[in-house]
């Protein structure tokens, strides 16, 4: 495994879940699932938060947060989303506030569907986030060692 | 050359001890709560994930002044290590402590600056007895020369057991254990997000937890000067002590939830006067 994914730290918003999801997601951090072996943080803050895991679906005041969440957390950076409201609006879809899934705001990474989304369930899209994480990472690494060569050629050209 | 050895081992050895003791602590402490608990090495993945992120920096000073953290840390470190005065090595050890709290109070984020005055608070706290213990230890050796404190003929503990009593209340403040994690904590939910921390993002967090583990070894090796005198069998009577000293921090950070300012500024001021200062007091009529 690589850097990220041995150390990967979750930020978990709820949008407008009923809380079925979030007590799963705590849950996961209970003696009996002990998402910390997998070297899994539930940190809240997005500063320092790799996976942003969000439970339930987005409304017209929710967005702006969840905007303001995604665009904080540092590259690389992947979102789940947890549970069927957070998939696709679920139960809620049609309501008048609600604006469907959370891919209708952010781009999300890994899909975990459910009501509730069980923990193994949660563990389980978090585990395909990390691929997902260090993919990232490479391409991220690739991309900043790119923008520096880019920078080396513009100062030569400078001379 | 002795001083320069110990020097140099802790320079390089500092972040990777604190790390694996870190790393044995989340242990210890998942076990106490019936979790199996991250990789032993847990603390330098998460060390070398960070300075992979991005550098998500809100102002150019605070890498400068998370820097200057860790150099003073550092520094204090390297005078307790190198032998020298104890009382310049605590100065600097808050100097270094004044930094954090600049670079907390540099970004716009509420809870970082709540948490940069919280920080003030818990110095307010720990200051006094750091001051006692430094006299302490001179009425006990006869020096604030910690290269003479430690060849003496018997353990400073002999004469010093209260300041152990309370120096132990310190560590817990240093190391942010509960009850005393106002400022910042390692366990997730907060109620003020990650405080000091809060808008420390990448590298500066990773520099950040670095000097958190220099501060670590410092610490310990407060608690080893204690129990050195000039005989071998100091030392590893010393190790094994700090390892337990560190064990019931452990400990205490399960058992106990997180006290509010108030609490921790008069419980640390009365186990200063208590501990502390009678045994100072003492001190002074028996020498």
């Amino acid at each position: 495994m690589g850097k990220l994914a041995k150390s990967p730290w979750l930020l978990h918003y709820d949008g407008s879940s009923c809380n079925g999801c979030d007590i799963e997601v705590l849950a996961c951090t209970t003696p009996v699932y002990d998402i910390e072996r997998f070297g899994i943080i539930n940190t809240g803050d997005p500063f320092q938060a790799d996976i942003l895991l969000i439970t339930g679906g987005i409304n017209s005041q929710s967005e702006s947060v969840v905007k303001q969440i995604y665009s904080q957390m540092p590259n690389p950076k992947v979102v789940v989303a947890v549970g069927i409201c957070a998939c696709t609006g679920g139960i809620f879809k049609t309501c008048y506030n609600i604006k469907g899934g959370v891919d209708t705001v952010i781009p999300v990474d890994v899909y975990v569907p459910g009501c509730a989304a069980r923990p193994q369930a949660i563990i389980d899209g978090v585990v395909q986030a990390l691929a997902l994480l260090e993919q990232k990472r490479a391409d991220y690494a690739a991309q900043r060692r790119g923008v520096m060569q880019e920078g080396g050629i513009a100062s030569g050209a400078d001379q | 050359m002795t001083e320069v050895i110990s020097v140099v081992a802790y320079l390089i050895l500092a972040p990777f001890a604190g790390g694996l003791i870190d790393g044995v602590g989340r242990i210890v402490s998942a076990r106490m709560q019936g979790r199996k608990g991250p990789p032993l090495l847990q603390p330098f993945y998460d060390i070398i994930k960070l300075f992979t992120k991005q550098m998500f920096a809100v102002n150019s000073v605070q890498l400068l002044l998370n820097l200057s953290y860790l150099i003073f840390l550092a520094v204090a470190g390297c005078m307790l290590f190198a032998g020298a005065d104890i009382l310049m090595c605590l100065f600097v050890l808050t100097t270094a402590d004044m930094f954090l709290i600049m670079a907390a109070s540099s970004d716009s984020s509420p809870f970082s600056t709540l948490g940069a005055g919280r920080e003030m608070i818990q110095m307010m706290a720990y200051e006094p007895l750091t001051l006692l213990m430094s006299v302490g230890f001179y009425l006990a050796t006869g020096s604030f020369h910690v290269g003479t404190i430690i060849s003496g003929e018997y353990s400073a503990v002999l004469f010093l057991p209260g300041m152990l009593v309370g120096f132990f209340f310190i560590t817990a403040i240093k190391l942010r254990k509960s009850p005393f994690d106002l400022s910042t904590s390692h366990h997730a939910h907060q109620e003020m997000v990650k405080g000091i921390t809060t808008e420390m993002a990448g590298p500066t967090f990773a520099i950040m937890n670095v000097a958190e583990y220099y501060e670590m070894v410092l610490m310990l090796g407060l608690v080893a000067i204690f129990f050195l005198n000039k005989n071998w069998w100091s030392w590893p009577l010393a190790i094994a002590v700090c390892l337990f000293v560190y064990f019931l921090e452990i400990l205490w950070d399960n058992v106990c939830g997180r006290v509010k300012w108030k609490t921790l500024l008069e419980g640390c001021w009365i186990v200063t006067l208590l501990c502390g200062g009678l045994n100072l007091l003492i001190l002074m009529l028996i020498r």
